[in-house]
């Protein structure tokens, strides 16, 4: 059959010919230049993406011979090999395989569309700075890694993407590299990353030891095969294992999906790792929409999705991510409600987030977590493009308490942000409303611990509401409380992002998680138990997560709006909670403490012991040479008549050696001999 | 009446030994060099010897080569003996010793 080429690997090459036209040049052609080429990269991605996901729709209804000669059609999954044999060492064998599938497809639109809206806005925002070639040549940079990364076919090319997307996020933080919080910022966030990567690095091993290879779709095929097999075996059907290998048990594949879990909760700042990404704001704002919000820490919900079969296999790891993703949820909630930071606010409601996908994920519902994934994506890149637009015109202040009445200043940005709002806070019809409902039911559908989940899930549902209306409330309603020096102008390049993602929060719901599910079916799986058996209970739960979703919004109307003194009286009244919350429970000084300062300790005093047997020992060394030098040196008198002394001595003793009877001398010295001699 | 062998050999090592004691004693740069001279004939004494013994041709071709080393030797010797002289002013091996350390 002959398929179609869709030039895939054109889509992660123009933004990677943008980084190189722009980091080589920048600096020396005129800034329109730098514009066209940064912006028209990522749209030329943008448009070979539809491109695919238009020939890859036609063909889905699928037996169709008469529109043959259509010729575009693409059946998903779609597989291109750039060069044969990447790595080809024994039994491992790698290529550079880009796939393109349901899943993948959706992510590209998601990180091609959006990630061309924010180079958009960027053009704006980014105007005056210093750099401006060089953002624009990272930010291509981070595209063409994060295509990479989603379009792989096997875990190695996803792991150089994986660990691009790190580099051009550590890039971008440390954006400010004169700023000393800029600079440790992004050290913590790629140091950090490293801890996860470590176990994604682990679990690549360890499934190259079980599966001897790192396609997707082997390891997918294999692991199914596997699972059919099994029960033939155990019901004595099938004596033998016809050529799959050893199966691996399940605590094999538990340890290797806890490994993945591990990358995973790095890069999408999970639990106990989650600790870079409320730093990284120290980025340009749309840096923070972009690679911390909207795609790359999105990275570990896809590859959880990706490596589905897996984590199916493996149902300790399951609940493990499903609880991660449920404290993830709540704590981070939690700590939103008081930072001041506006973009604070926003990264600890991004890592909330990710905890809601993340439990969807670990009640086994990926499809609604890619649904929220999307959604997420499009509201949370608005919030934070909206924040972007308000530190503009606040003339780069982002403490929340300085702000206030700015929806007259900047209607847009007001009336797009309210969409925003409304939609993490889960009202319908809004976006964030179905993606989060499909979450929250999955997990009250998934057993007893599901009900438990979906309580947390629900009281995160209600902070988020309340920490939303908060910010809302603080910095658009009420008096100003600070005067605008210089007000900004928002350039019309901010507002058509700003526009377009607030039309798609509005609407990006409304494809409904019953379509999302069957067309993401071939690559995650048919969800389990989503029938419509039950659908009383929906109802009250979407009424419920409705609810709550109000409650909030009207305890933020008392709070922050009636009587804006209140949170401090309230804050007065019980001193510890507020301290903690403030400190963000003090995981960054308990980190400090446990890990950091004792490995300071380490490298100080323990490293200087191995500092001092290395040195020791080359010291030795050189001391030695140096010494015999010193006496071998005698030799070099100058004297002319010593050499020759030495030379007959040195020629009398060759003749003895000669001439005497060693053998007779010393038998024993005969092996010895004859080795010297070579016989 | 035919020479023995052993008197051509003995001549070469006593040759020999005394080229290696002027070598060793002589102070004089232009003895020491002509002792040198002294130990390869006498080495090419032996060749010869042994050449003849052996109805060989190619110990007298070996004795060939090293006359001719030898007079090459000898050309680039005199002139760094005379270089030295009229450098030093001296030929006196115990004072020309400025290469050590």
């Amino acid at each position: 059959m002959n398929v179609p080429s869709l030039h895939l690997w054109l889509i992660p090459i123009l933004p990677f010919a943008g980084f190189l036209f722009n980091g080589i040049l920048g600096s020396r052609i005129p800034k329109r230049l730098v514009t066209a080429v940064g912006v028209l990269a990522p749209l030329g991605s943008f448009l070979l993406v539809l491109n695919a996901a238009a020939a890859s729709m036609i063909s889905a209804p699928e037996s169709c011979p008469s529109c043959g000669p259509a010729a575009t059609a693409v059946a998903l999954p779609h597989v291109e090999t750039l060069a044969h044999a990447w790595i080809n060492l024994g039994t491992l064998h790698v290529d550079f395989t880009l796939a393109l599938d349901q899943l993948s497809l959706v992510m590209l639109l998601v990180v091609t569309g959006v990630g061309f809206l924010i180079h958009l806005y960027s053009v704006g925002y980014m105007g005056d700075e210093e750099g401006y070639a060089r953002y624009f040549s990272y930010l291509n940079l981070f595209l063409f890694f994060m295509s990479v990364l989603v379009l792989a076919g096997n875990f190695l090319l996803m792991f150089v993407g994986w660990e691009g997307v790190g580099l051009a996020s550590y890039l971008l933080i440390g954006f400010y590299f004169n700023k000393t919080s800029a600079a440790a910022a992004g050290k913590k966030a790629f140091i950090v990353n490293r801890i996860g990567d470590f176990g994604f690095l682990i679990g690549l091993f360890l499934l190259l030891a079980e599966f001897g290879t790192l396609t997707f779709r082997d390891i997918a095929w294999k692991l199914n095969t596997m699972a059919s097999f099994s029960i033939f075996m155990h019901a004595g059907a099938l004596p033998f294992n016809p050529g799959l290998g050893p199966i691996p048990s399940t605590g094999l594949l538990t340890v290797t999906a806890l490994c993945l879990l591990l990358g995973a909760a790095g890069k999408s700042a999970q639990l106990p790792l989650y600790i870079w990404l409320p730093d990284a704001m120290e980025g340009p704002t749309p840096v923070s929409a972009l690679i911390h919000a909207a795609t790359m820490v999105t990275a570990g919900v896809y590859m959880i999705a990706r490596m589905h079969t897996l984590f199916d296999h493996a149902p300790f790891a399951l609940l493990v991510i499903a609880i991660m993703g449920a404290a993830t949820a709540f704590f981070a909630a939690t700590m939103g409600l008081v930072q001041t930071d506006i973009k604070r606010v926003l990264a600890y409601s991004t890592i909330s987030q990710l905890g809601y996908m993340f439990l969807g994920c670990g009640v086994a519902a990926y499809s609604a977590a890619i649904f929220h994934l999307v959604t997420h994506a499009f509201f949370k890149a608005l919030l934070f493009l909206g924040a972007g637009s308000v530190i503009h015109a606040m003339g780069g202040d982002q403490d929340l308490r300085n702000m206030g009445g700015l929806r007259e200043k900047l209607p847009v940005t007001y009336w797009t942000m309210t969409i925003a709002v409304f939609t993490i806070a889960g009202f319908p019809p809004l976006a964030a409303f179905f993606s989060k409902d499909a979450i929250l039911y999955a997990a009250y559908l998934h057993g007893p611990t599901g009900k438990l989940l979906w309580f947390v899930g629900l009281v995160t549902a209600f902070l988020t509401s309340l920490y939303m209306f908060r910010l809302w409330y603080m910095a658009f309603h009420g008096k100003p409380r600070k005067k605008l020096g210089h007000h900004h102008a928002t350039p019309v390049s901010m507002l058509i992002p700003l526009v377009i993602l607030a039309v798609l929060s509005f609407c990006g719901g409304w494809i409904g998680i019953g379509n999302v599910s069957s067309y993401l079916a071939p690559s995650v799986g048919a969800p389990r138990r989503m029938s419509a058996a039950n659908a009383g209970p929906e109802l009250l739960l979407t009424l419920a997560a409705v609810a709550v979703a109000l409650l909030g919004w009207y305890i933020a109307y008392l709070y922050y709006s009636r009587r804006p003194e209140q949170p401090a009286q309230l804050a007065a009244s019980m001193p510890a909670g507020y301290e903690l919350l403030v400190n963000k429970y003090y995981v960054d000084e308990i980190y400090g403490a446990v890990i950091v300062k004792p490995l300071f300790a380490i490298s100080k005093y323990g490293l200087g012991g191995v500092e001092f047997l290395l040195g020791g020992a080359a010291w030795l060394l050189g001391g030695m040479a140096g010494f015999a030098g010193m006496i071998l040196q005698r030799w070099q008198s100058g004297n002319l008549r010593s050499y020759a002394a030495w030379l007959t001595a040195g020629a009398a003793a060759v003749l003895l050696f000669a001439l005497v009877p060693w053998s007779a001398v010393w038998p024993a010295s005969l092996h010895f001999i004859s080795k010297v001699a070579g016989h | 009446m035919d020479v023995p062998l052993n008197w051509y050999l003995l001549l070469s090592a006593a040759l020999f030994s005394l080229g290696v004691i002027g070598f060793l004693i002589k102070r004089n740069l232009i003895t020491v060099f002509m002792s040198i001279e002294l130990m390869l004939n006498a080495v090419n004494l032996s060749f010869v010897t042994f050449a003849y013994q052996w109805h060989a041709v190619k110990g007298q071709i070996f004795v060939f080569f090293v006359m001719m080393v030898a007079a090459a030797e000898a050309a680039v010797g005199l002139a760094i003996i005379i270089a030295v002289f009229r450098a030093r002013a001296t030929l006196s091996v115990d004072r020309i010793d400025l290469m050590k350390l």
